[in-house]
């Protein structure tokens, strides 16, 4: 039996051993090596012995582009989320009292929740926006390509997230609270999307969103505007490409979270004195939490690395790591380089998913 | 460097012919290249099955080859990344005794193409070309007037002339290692310079026409000038062939030219060769000298309408393609073309973010 319980726990060991450290390893070995003109194109490799091999690595391609500064901004990143966990709940606790809840009390915690996340978003896009050319001015870095390119990518990646949330909430709670048998419809109409190739969807909104498109057709015909739009290659663009795809990560979790729970809360809370808006506020929104945490993170790691949405739908002037990442290995040929930029891309995401484990964890408890 | 449609990645044309046979050879060209009729006619000559794929872009092709086994027996890369894959030891060197046709081939280009593979020790010339003008005759002429200059790099690097344009619609090709050298070589800069620092100059041209440029593509321009969407473009001498043929079959009134400016442009070869690792080179050298074949290479050039690097082959090309100086340039504007040679790994990284920086235009 202790046999079949060892092969039982080898299989997903072996599994992420084969899938996962494996190829990182390689990947990581060659951020480590020089660039060379040979088959394949860095130095040192296996051929020339391990030892040799090991003696020949170096950091000089994580110098180059700037990884030290990267995480510092990074680390900001996170210090500032942790703050939001601390002081947000503080506000909270002296804005409204704990005992009476009146109508305009729900919506002063409304109000104050947008209005904490909204300065959070703006705080850390300023941050993103305004860091930059201070830091130019103290570190040393070499090209701040890279380094322009990772922070456009998180700032793209944390706006994207907070407008799919603002609209992905509404839908899954609006399917929650639909009638029971209209509900695998209107689950249906969200999984929908996915039989057709997300590559044909995004090439859909070209043809949406181009100068001659059918979005720029409507509005001039009925008059709403006069010139057409230049949306196309355009960030606008990219935001709008990324929630439509990435909206059913969002909304499946949320969803899932909503209809679990217990509706005779709500009539309770609305029995002891709540109204409908401080009932949603004190019940629905809290226990809806795990989900909100779940889309978000689903929305936001996959976003950070996205390539095809920003290569299709932005311009020259979106700058997002992926391309980058794309630009190195193919015009450069640097896979040194393109393998560094990727690991960094990587360990910038381990935060993140770390905190999605835990938080999955806890849904779970 | 011939770039035709962005088909997702590779399209397969594998044609399977009726020979009981296990022997076959793998080519991979430039998409829309090629007479396909002149593949048919292979399999039955020699009986070889031919599987025929296609890339559209240098980068891609190269990205295989420093790879290793792309299982490919005959490629062909442009002239510049042709030299630096040599110098990784990505090509072995031709039999010349297993190609019969190799007389075929033209002094002229040759010496040319020697400078990145000397004495044509690992390629031949399969088709060469420059990088020039294409225009929309009746549309610039609306927007400058008769006096246009149309032959004269004037007409895309002088923001007056460019300002106007920009009405009409202007496309860029999105290839440094050709904007770059043009850009040097209106400013009376050496054109293949490696220094960075001349290099940079390239800069202030873009940046002054840059605001009229609206886009940066190497294949959307052949329908957008052959449908009337843009009226100039930056491009390579057939695809704007090829838009002019678009265009005079859609009947729809616009006439589209080609021009080799004045100041001189860049000519560029794509060359035949044979990875390394090839599963089957002799079978590789079967097809290089069936294309070398004089009848066979004028075929192709018939369908193509890019110059052939076969001499052999001219008395079959059609006449008018011959005649036409901006296929086969004459004496005084083949002076004037230049070539250029790879970049190293250090400058190349300075070109690639100087085209970075002046198309994200910050």
């Amino acid at each position: 039996m202790k046999f079949g319980r060892t092969l039982l726990v080898a299989i997903p060991y072996t599994w992420l051993l084969v899938f996962f450290l494996i190829p990182f390893g390689i990947v990581l070995k060659i951020s480590f090596s020089d660039i060379a003109l040979a088959i394949p194109p860095y130095t040192p490799t296996l051929k020339d012995g391990f030892w040799q091999m090991l003696s020949g690595l170096d950091l000089e391609n994580y110098a180059f582009i700037g990884a030290g500064a990267v995480f510092a901004v990074f680390a900001v990143l996170v210090i500032s989320v942790a703050m939001f966990q601390i002081v947000y709940p503080r506000v909270r606790r002296a804005l409204i009292p704990d005992a009476r809840y009146g109508v305009f009390d729900s919506a002063a915690a409304a109000l104050t929740t947008l209005a904490v996340a909204l300065v959070n978003v703006a705080l850390i896009v300023a941050l993103v926006s305004f860091l930059f050319p201070v830091l130019k001015s103290f570190v040393d870095i070499p090209d701040f390509l890279y380094f322009a390119a990772y922070l456009s990518s998180l700032k793209i990646a944390i706006i994207s997230t907070f407008l799919t949330l603002l609209i992905g909430y509404p839908i899954a709670y609006g399917m929650a609270r639909a009638a029971e048998h209209w509900r695998p419809t209107l689950l249906m109409l969200v999984i929908l999307p996915f039989w057709t190739s997300f590559l044909i969807r995004v090439y859909a909104w070209i043809g949406i969103l181009s100068t001659e498109g059918y979005l720029n057709q409507l509005l001039l015909s009925i008059g709403i505007i006069s010139e057409p739009l230049a949306i196309l290659n355009t960030p606008v663009a990219v935001y709008i490409g990324i929630v439509y795809t990435y909206l059913p990560f969002m909304v499946l979790p949320i969803y899932a979270a909503l209809e679990k729970m217990d509706d005779s809360l709500v009539e309770a809370a609305e029995d002891l004195g709540c109204t409908t808006l401080s009932a949603f506020w004190l019940v629905t929104a809290p226990l809806s939490k795990p989900g909100v945490i779940a889309g978000c993170f689903l929305v936001f790691i996959p976003t950070l690395g996205e390539f095809v949405i920003p290569s299709l739908l932005g311009g020259s002037n979106t700058v997002m790591i992926g391309k980058v990442l794309w630009e190195e290995f193919f015009n450069n040929r640097d896979w040194p380089v393109a393998s560094a930029v990727a690991v960094i891309l990587l360990l910038i995401l381990i935060i993140p998913i770390v905190l999605f484990q835990r938080n999955q964890e806890e849904a779970e408890q | 460097m011939k770039n035709v449609k962005l088909l997702s990645g590779i399209a397969a044309v594998a044609l399977v012919a009726g020979m009981a046979t296990a022997e076959e050879v793998r080519v991979y060209n430039w998409s829309d290249y090629i007479d396909e009729d002149l593949l048919t006619q292979f399999e039955e000559e020699t009986g070889i099955d031919l599987i025929y794929d296609v890339f559209d872009s240098n980068e891609v092709l190269e990205t295989k080859m420093l790879s290793g086994g792309s299982g490919y027996d005959v490629v062909v890369p442009s002239s510049t990344f042709l030299q630096r894959q040599i110098s990784a030891g990505a090509f072995q060197p031709l039999d010349v005794a297993q190609l019969p046709n190799h007389g075929n081939l033209w002094g002229v280009i040759q010496e040319r193409t020697d400078q990145y593979d000397p004495d044509g020790a690992y390629s031949v010339n399969y088709m060469w070309g420059t990088t020039g003008i294409g225009y929309n005759i009746g549309k610039v002429t609306e927007v400058l007037g008769e006096d246009a200059p149309f032959d004269n790099w004037d007409l895309v690097f002088d923001p007056a002339n460019m300002e106007k344009l920009a009405e009409c619609g202007v496309y860029f090709l999105d290839a440094p290692s050709e904007m770059i050298p043009a850009a040097l070589n209106y400013i009376g800069e050496d054109p293949d310079s490696h220094d960075p620092e001349v290099i940079a100059k390239a800069e202030d041209v873009f940046a002054a026409v840059r605001p009229y440029i609206q886009k940066f593509h190497s294949s959307e321009y052949i329908n957008a000038l052959a449908n009337g969407d843009i009226c100039v473009a930056v491009g390579w001498s057939g695809d704007v062939f090829l838009a002019q043929l678009r265009a005079a079959e859609a009947e729809n009134g616009h006439e589209i030219d080609y021009s080799i400016p004045t100041q001189g442009a860049q000519m560029w070869f794509d060359q035949m060769a044979i990875p390394t690792d090839a599963p089957n080179p002799e079978a590789a050298h079967t097809f290089i000298n069936f294309i070398l074949d004089a009848q066979n290479a004028a075929a192709a050039t018939n369908y193509v309408w890019y110059a052939s690097g076969n001499e052999a082959a001219q008395e079959f090309i059609d006449p008018e393609i011959l005649g036409y100086p901006a296929v086969y340039p004459d004496e005084a504007t083949l002076a004037n073309l230049y070539t250029t040679r790879p970049y190293d790994a250090r400058v190349q990284r300075v070109v690639t973010r100087l085209w970075t920086t002046i198309k994200s235009g910050q």
